[in-house]
């Protein structure tokens, strides 16, 4: 109900909230053990790991103009205040609690617990605001100065009215006018210390976060580059090899620098792409892709995906020596199309033996089966491009035309 | 080309911090064109370029004390007439779209044979605009689903359909001769096509542009 002690007691010790209270007030009643415990917990429990202060302090590290440091100390300063002034209260109260009791010496001690608990609630929520780092943050800011000035003025009162009640109105002023100059005293020596510490602790945090990213960078450099790069000097003699090394780590350098959050692999996009480094991986060469559009993949479209595999993998046998394989694939309301371009020999369309299974069964029956279709086209000497079309109204994919016959690859010539 | 053969090669500096790249392109386009000076850095580059005015400046995107964009902007500013063409091996679509945007002819990848980035130099040298296939497939990303996007401009903000069949026959790869022969056109309306998409990407303010070009990562 006040700082979450009972529910996070509670929550620790897998009996109800409800329980856990009635205890604590039990006790409370019955001698003020309550009370002390309850302070206790407050004090020393640690705060649940989702209030955990290290993403803020991310936050403060990545953007540290967003808050002016002047800020920062007077958050951290207002519950330090506020435990010194509970640290005297609480002295005070033990030196009285053995002189006096009764209702009379209970009034004021009742002052003096309220403006502790003003003062703790301040000292949680300043740090929960800072944690949280909420546009209102300056506005709490303020409220918890009032607070403070409030808490430390019941505690003020509380602490001279038992000085009052013990040795008189006037030694008792005197008694708090003299505490305030000690305060004040130890203020101005331990201040600047103070400061000093917590900037010195917010530097160090700072500090951390940024050597943790950067062993994070270190050793994503030395698990992927610097293998490869040792295996590229033991590879040294064979060319084709070493172009091999050196693209796969183009490919997985470049997906971790310009797509931090990895690919979607149920996305056409990071789909085809996946493939192409597939196909480079197994077959060699170079497949440039060029994808326009993205969307997840449907069944059509993942035999669209099967099918330009099947394209590359011809075409980076064919194009060995022709320099690299073009793929574009553009996403459209009416089509998906997918391109596979090479420069290599080429052949004669009209001469693709029947049995050639790669071409007639795995692409342009693939297609034929989801309602989409496929064109090679070739030229002696120009290389060939493949070119499959999904049509993307769902009347023609519920009806197939299986019945196509095979011949319906067109060849036409340039 | 029966003038004295020196004259009529572009006069062009390299741009680029990593000098072995430097030295690559100087043995592979060096006999194709006249390169007359190099620079590492932002303000090296600046300085070369007011002093030598070549045709062409061959940029890389990413450099110490900038980028790519920084040089193009500072010299226009300065009234310096040269032409850039990018070159660079970053994928990202901020930096490909920022640097046009700034006033760049064209783009092409670092993987470019020799023979390639000459005839691309040439191009621009001659006020052409070079795309690389994936540059073209950033635009037709960019200026796709037309019918959602508020269109500001029409005439800025739009494709025209002959300009996206152009476009898609280089994003697949097709050089400027054979786009001219699959479309039944001549070379020189290819380059006028690609020329208007360029000044469209340069001017239009469609949302996907802005984004691309302000959106720039630090890598």
């Amino acid at each position: 109900m006040v700082a979450g002690v009972a529910s996070g007691l509670a929550e620790h010790l897998g009996t109800s909230t409800r329980l856990i209270r009635i205890g604590f007030v039990l006790l409370a009643v019955t001698g003020g053990a309550g009370f002390a415990l309850y302070g206790a917990l407050w004090l020393l429990a640690p705060l649940r790991p989702d209030l955990d202060p290290r993403p803020a302090s991310a936050g403060q590290a990545a953007a540290p103009g967003v808050r002016s440091p002047d800020d920062d100390r007077s958050a951290r300063l207002g519950p330090l205040l506020a435990l010194g002034a509970v640290g005297i209260g609480v002295l005070l109260l033990l030196s009285e609690a053995g002189v006096r009791s009764g209702p009379a010496g209970a009034a004021p001690l009742l002052v003096v617990g309220l403006g502790v608990a003003v003062l703790w609630r301040v000292g949680d929520d300043a740090q929960r605001a800072r944690w949280r780092r909420t546009a209102a943050e300056s506005a709490t800011g303020t409220r918890a100065w009032v607070r403070i000035v409030i808490g430390l003025v019941f505690v003020l009162v509380g602490c001279g009215a038992i000085l009052a009640a013990r040795v008189g109105v006037k030694a008792a002023v005197d008694g708090v006018a003299g505490g305030l100059a000690v305060l004040a005293g130890v203020a101005v020596v331990a201040g600047p210390w103070l400061i000093r510490t917590t900037r010195e602790l917010t530097d160090e945090r700072r500090e951390r976060i940024r050597s943790q990213e950067r062993a994070e960078i270190a050793a994503h450099v030395h698990d992927s580059v610097l293998q490869t790069l040792t295996l590229i000097q033991r590879n040294a003699d064979d060319p084709r090899a070493v172009v091999q090394l050196a693209r796969v780590e183009e490919r997985a350098l470049r997906s971790w620098l310009y797509r931090p959050d990895g690919a979607d692999p149920t996305r056409f996009r990071a789909g085809l792409e996946a493939i192409a480094a597939d196909v480079e991986e197994l077959h060699g060469g170079t497949i440039d892709v060029v994808v326009v559009g993205d969307e997840p993949v449907d069944d059509a479209m993942a035999a669209l995906l099967q099918a330009a595999r099947e394209a590359m993998v011809n075409a980076v046998k064919y194009a060995a020596a022709g320099g690299p394989v073009s793929v574009y694939a553009e996403l459209e309301p009416t089509q998906a199309s997918v391109f596979v371009r090479d420069r290599g020999q080429g052949f004669e369309v009209d001469a693709i033996p029947a049995d050639r299974l790669g071409v007639r069964q795995s692409i342009i029956g693939r297609m034929e089966r989801h309602g989409g279709r496929a064109e090679v086209r070739s030229e002696p000497g120009e290389g060939v491009e493949v070119r499959l079309i999904l049509p993307r109204s769902p009347a023609v994919e519920s009806a197939p035309p299986d019945a196509a016959p095979a011949g319906s690859v067109t060849g036409e010539r340039l | 080309m029966t003038d004295d053969l020196a004259r009529s090669l572009p006069r062009v500096v390299l741009v680029d911090d990593h000098r072995m790249f430097r030295s690559g392109v100087r043995t592979e386009i060096g006999d194709l064109v006249d390169i007359v000076g190099e620079a590492a850095d932002v303000d090296e580059a600046v300085a070369v370029i007011t002093a030598t005015r070549p045709d062409v400046v061959l940029l890389d995107v990413h450099l110490p004390g900038g980028n790519g964009r920084d040089v193009v902007l500072r010299c226009v500013a300065a009234g310096i007439e040269s032409r850039f063409l990018a070159l660079s091996v970053s994928d990202a679509a901020e930096d490909v779209i920022g640097v046009i945007r700034a006033g760049a002819r064209g783009y092409v990848t670092k993987s470019i044979t020799g023979p390639e980035l000459a005839s691309a130099v040439t191009r621009v040298a001659e006020g052409d605009a070079v795309f690389s296939p994936r540059l073209a497939g950033f635009v037709l990303d960019a200026f796709a689903g037309s019918a959602d996007a508020p269109v500001v401009d029409e005439e800025l903000d739009r494709l025209s359909q002959r300009e996206r069949e152009v476009l898609r026959l280089i994003a697949r790869g097709y050089a400027y001769k054979e786009v001219a022969r699959e479309l039944f056109i001549s070379v020189k309306t290819v380059e006028s096509h690609v020329s208007a998409v360029l000044r469209k990407l340069q001017l239009s303010n469609r949302h996907e542009l802005t984004v691309w070009a302000t959106d720039r990562r630090l890598v």
